[in-house]
């Protein structure tokens, strides 16, 4: 097939995908996440566990072990089967406490340490550099595959070239839509959806693949089974200890790699989603596992001696002539890398911004002068350079190794790697006890044994160790060698490391754990862990007192009817903050139902029958229930009569609480309406008298001017009192367009001060400031935010009956707010009237008749609640004492 | 039917209990199931039966997914009411179950 | 009116403003007072033949100012005439319970308060 085709069928595809992941981002943004949320969609985005280490590798492995390769996802299949042990608390915990990602995980339960954060990230990292090189050279090999043998068409680019191309395009579609938001449980729906795209698509052709090997080559089932029994393959060894460890290193990798906990948990919508899973998952599996060794087999017969087994599934199908087959292999092989590497990047991208670039930023910026933290813009600038930066490590580590064989192995030993992660996880979610001291020790032995043993050794004989130290130890110390540690020789070196790598690792973190002693935020979240599903009783009395509650409810259905005594249970239980119809027996939830049964049966009968369910006395359990339905039909008649009285009463109440609450309005409206009243026919009073006045006589030139000055006045004030009222009631609904805008609060201070200067411009007046201090952005609607201090500020103009006035404003950030100060050196407000300056036409005493209708401060307060702060008087600060809060951002 | 109904009532939530010991012992009885081969010695027997070997594996898979499929048919619909909120629900009234 | 002898309680200074011009220029003498604190006092002093009163008042309510110089024996048949702003029925009433003789509501005609205090002014003599 011609290169330039095949690039454009790939790129054909990946604007599909660019498409699914748009629509389904926007309608998750509208809201419309409905079949986002299907427990289909959930399970499909999981099959990014099978990478293009599955797509092809799987048949190169069977073609070279046998059945071993089936340990990779028999392990994934015993963890989904038992999800009701690990998935099911993984995800509540990931749910409650609001996990990123795995990194967070083991910070957050072992008392927020990052530092335990950071290592379990630079491990992930480490372990997932050359699986995504693996995974770009898979995409390089395919592409290589199928424009080998085509002279027209343009020339193959050197793998490189190709292997860097699609890493970019890697980069910009994770950043596109891994990095669209920053949602506090950090879902990607868009990119679920592709992935989910992707997981039909490989699932199909490598099934196609198969049915062509199985009917179209070979002659069916009975023919391959013969086929495979004839073929090398069979002659493969099942070696116990690889297939045992296997199973339980992939195991635990579905546990731990960071893509894999991305989807499972932080991207998990539904915890029904994992029970679906549970089955539909190894389904998967098993389907993409079903064809392999056919596949395999057909492949080692037909294909010629010394090609690629690895790359069976595409040649093939090319072999025999079936070359859209073999384009839909390649798609599939292409879905498999891509959707790894997209979800990889953004998994461990959260993990290298959340916990070692902002920590360090937010660290380097206490040193240096206060700057304006947009924290947000940080944090989605560093999740894009860390996307950038991981596909740039993987497209590095594929560059140096060349493509080389090696590849084909890290699969395995990346898996051990981040198993080092499980000996902390599961401690942490099922052991009170776990210490943080413990978990750094364990994930520090555990990483540097992988590293020695098997990351390091990986870059084969004189690649990052010595040929030397590999076959003698370093300083020719023996039992220090790499493969044969403490003298332990003949495990193949994978088992070897895994062996000791979490021998030790779990050894450490147990005694770690047991010698150190866990700080109060690492006991809280041991807790909060441990005990997620039931924070009142430790998991093993669980069983016994839900069987107690579960016999109380069986008996006091008989006695209140099944219906009210389900309803008391239920009511209990949500008291107790658990779910469903079974609380907790506890002494107070025991003594509320006997007080509920004493209603039925009387106290001392409702006495007896609870101490004998809860305390086992000698009266038989079948004895008290034969009682107990003898006195339901009694009770039933007169409970009919009970019910139907208290649903009036009921009744009733809620109509005189709603009358009570009408009258209250009603008296509020009343007084603001007469309040309203009053402020709009004064200065109309004044209004109306002096026109008539001025129209009725002839008057002296300087009265005239005078009266019509004063009307003048007047009508202004009538003006501002209308557009006060307006003002306040839109701010009052909430209403209110926000204009946000960012300016420096000292610049918006000075205007004020300006402003305010109109008022008594003859007075002398000082302000007091710190400028340094006020030197910040605010993202606030500014004129709004002008119109309080200028009203403020007025205010002290106005009212401030010292001699010489001074006015004081102090500047201060706490936490993301701003807290402004005005203090002048009158003699401020008295007590009583304190709590009402905020109401509507609370003027005080106004005999300095500076205009205005006892507004402005109602106006203020409503202006900051919409502008999300507040404004309070201040009191004993010596004079009138106002305090300005303010978000530094207003969040829209 | 008044009878009836808290029978049936603690029979299922007897049932839904022992479903979640079953899902619980569901992995080990799977683990066991995977590590027989161990015992098998494949080389060593004169008849190639990796084929033998491969429908052994698959059986086990799919008994295990169909078992895993009907226990989280039982058991999910009570995930929901069971153990879905994280926080308490709505306020009800804590006593006065009639009220 | 000329001789007539007024008194008027009325913060809002505009307002008195206008009604001492409008009851002056009809001849009678008035005496404005901002605030109804010492009212009692004025009233004792000056023994005006009509009180202007307003009922809204920063310091206190002019229908408590009314009911203690209802009180006061030798103020009790004064001629009040109230002013309020509030234009309810309710204010009427209250205000002919404290002993008002006459209710004015603001805004007010001239020729109406004119009138009025006329009345009260002739009527109380």
């Amino acid at each position: 097939m011609p290169f330039n085709i095949l690039v454009a069928v790939s790129l054909t595809y990946v604007a599909v995908l660019f498409g699914v992941a748009f629509v389904a981002e926007r309608r998750a943004i509208g809201g419309r996440a409905g079949w986002l949320r299907l427990p289909l969609v959930y399970t499909l985005s999981l099959s990014i566990y099978c990478t293009a280490w599955t797509f092809y590798g799987a048949v190169g492995y069977a073609a070279r072990s046998g059945l071993e390769f089936l340990t990779i996802y028999l392990g994934p299949t015993l963890v989904f089967v038992g999800w009701w042990w690990v998935l099911r608390k993984l995800v509540r915990i990931g749910r409650a406490q609001r996990v990123t990602s795995i990194a967070d995980l083991i910070s957050s339960r072992y008392g927020k340490s990052n530092f335990l954060g950071v290592v379990v990230t630079v491990i992930a990292v480490l372990a997932a550099t050359p699986y995504i090189a693996l995974q770009l050279q898979s995409v390089t090999l395919s592409f290589g595959v199928f424009a080998s043998d085509t002279p027209e068409g343009w020339a193959v680019p050197d793998q490189g070239a190709t292997a860097l191309w699609v890493a970019a395009g890697l980069a910009l579609f994770t950043i596109l839509f891994g990095t669209r938001n920053l949602d506090a449980n950090e879902r990607h729906h868009g990119i679920v959806m592709a992935i989910a795209v992707e997981a039909v698509v490989k699932l199909i052709a490598l099934l196609a693949v198969g049915l062509f090997v199985v009917w179209g080559v070979a002659g069916g089932v009975a023919d391959i089974l013969a086929r495979i029994d004839a073929s090398p393959i069979a002659d493969w060894e099942l070696k116990p200890g690889r297939w045992a460890g296997l199973t339980f290193v992939s195991a635990a990798a579905i546990l731990t790699l960071p893509r894999m906990f991305q989807v499972m948990v932080v991207e998990n919508a539904d915890e029904r989603h994992v029970a679906t899973a549970s089955w539909a998952f190894p389904l998967y599996l098993m389907l993409m596992s079903l064809f392999v060794v056919p596949i395999a087999v057909v492949g080692l017969s037909i294909m010629p001696e010394g090609s690629n087994p690895d790359l069976f599934v595409l040649t093939i199908p090319l072999s025999q002539g079936a070359g859209k087959l073999a384009l839909l292999a390649f798609l599939g092989g292409f879905s498999s890398a891509t959707s790894m590497v997209i979800v990889a990047a953004i998994a461990l991208s959260t993990m290298v911004s959340n916990h070692i670039v902002t920590p360090l930023w937010l660290a380097l910026r206490v040193g240096s002068a206060r700057a304006p933290g947009d924290v947000r813009g940080l944090v989605l600038m560093s999740r894009r350079l860390s996307i950038a930066a991981v596909l740039a490590l993987g497209y590095t580590y594929y560059h140096l190794s060349g493509g080389s064989a090696a590849l084909a192995s890290i699969g395995l030993i990346s898996f051990v790697g981040v198993a080092q992660v499980l000996p902390a996880m599961m401690g942490g979610i099922y052991w009170r006890g776990a210490t943080h001291v413990g978990a750094a020790m364990g994930l520090i032995t555990g990483f540097a044994i992988w590293l020695y043993c098997l990351f390091l050794p990986s870059f084969g004989p004189n690649g990052l160790l010595s040929a030397r130290l590999i076959a003698e130890g370093p300083f020719g110390i023996d039992w220090l060698r790499p493969h044969a540690l403490f003298g332990i020789t003949g495990l193949d070196p994978l088992l070897h490391a895994l062996l000791w790598s979490m021998l030790l690792n779990t050894g450490a973190f147990l005694i770690g754990s047991l010698s150190s002693f866990p700080g109060p935020m690492e006991r809280l979240q041991g807790v909060a862990f441990v005990n997620i599903f039931d924070q009142s009783s430790g998991p093993g009395s669980w069983t016994r007192s839900a069987a107690e509650a579960e016999d109380l409810l069986s008996m006091s259905q008989r006695i209140l009817g099944a219906e009210e005594a389900q309803r008391f249970f239920q009511a209990q239980a949500t008291a107790q903050g658990k779910a469903g119809l079974l609380p907790d027996p506890t002494p107070d939830f025991i003594a509320r139902l006997e007080r509920q049964l004493a209603g039925s049966v009387g106290a001392a009968t409702s006495h007896a029958m609870i101490a004998q369910l809860s305390g086992g006395t000698t009266v038989s359990v079948q004895d008290l229930i034969a009682v107990a339905g003898e006195a339901q039909q009694i009770k039933e008649y007169s409970a009919q009569l009970e019910a139907k009285s208290e649903e009036l009463a009921r009744t009733a109440r809620a109509l005189r609480e709603a009358n009570e609450k009408l009258t209250e309005l009603s008296v509020q409206k009343d007084g603001f309406l007469s309040q309203i009243s009053h402020e709009l026919r004064t200065p109309m009073t004044s209004i109306r008298a002096f026109s008539e006045i001025l129209m009725e006589s002839d008057l002296p030139e300087d009265m005239r001017a005078k009266y019509a000055g004063i009307i003048h006045d007047e009508t202004r004030r009538l003006t501002r009192l209308l557009d006060d009222l307006l003002d306040l009631s839109v701010l009052e609904n909430r209403k209110v367009q926000l204009n946000i805008g960012v300016a420096n609060l000292h610049d918006i201070l000075n205007k004020a001060i300006v402003a305010a200067s109109n008022t008594r411009p003859e007075r002398m007046f000082v302000v007091q400031r710190d400028a340094s201090t006020e030197h910040m952005p605010v993202f606030t609607d500014t004129d709004r935010l002008l119109q309080v201090f200028i009203n403020v500020i007025s205010n002290a103009r106005k009212y401030c009956d010292a001699e010489r006035a001074v006015l004081r404003i102090e500047v201060k950030k706490r936490g993301g707010q701003a807290q402004i100060d005005f203090i002048d050196n009158g003699s401020g407000i008295p007590k009583k009237v304190q709590a009402l300056i905020f109401e509507k036409f609370a003027r005080l005493t106004d005999t300095s008749h500076a205009g205005g209708a006892g507004l402005g401060l109602a106006i203020c307060r409503e202006i900051m609640a919409n502008l999300g702060g507040s404004i309070e008087y201040l009191p004993g600060q010596g004079g009138a004492a106002f305090r300005v809060r303010l978000p530094l951002k207003l969040s829209a | 039917m008044p009878q009836t109904q808290p029978l049936f009532l603690a029979r299922r939530s007897y049932r839904r209990r022992r479903m979640m010991d079953a899902v619980r012992l569901l992995p080990f009885f799977g683990t066991v199931l995977l590590l027989l081969p161990l015992l098998w010695r494949p080389a060593e027997t004169p008849e190639p039966d990796t084929a033998r070997g491969v429908i052994y594996l698959f059986t086990t898979w799919v008994v295990l997914i169909i078992a895993a499929l009907v226990l989280s048919r039982g058991l999910a619909p009570g995930l929901l009411d069971a153990e879905e909120p994280v926080s308490p629900g709505p306020e009800t009234e804590p006593h006065n179950g009639a009220g | 009116m000329r001789g007539k002898h007024v008194v008027l309680i009325e913060d809002e200074l505009n307002i008195a403003e206008a009604i001492r011009f409008i009851l002056t220029r009809a001849g009678a003498a008035v005496t404005h007072l901002a605030t109804g604190t010492d009212s009692t006092a004025v009233l004792l002093r000056e023994k005006p033949d009509v009180l202007v009163l307003d009922v809204m008042l920063p310091d206190r309510s002019g229908l408590e100012i009314l009911s203690e110089i209802r009180a006061i024996p030798e103020l009790a048949t004064l001629a009040v005439l109230m002013l309020t702003a509030r234009g309810q029925s309710r204010d009427r009433e209250a205000a002919e319970r404290a002993g008002a003789n006459a209710f004015l509501a603001k805004p007010f005609a001239n020729s109406d308060l004119l009138a009025q205090v006329r009345t009260l002014a002739e009527g109380g003599t």
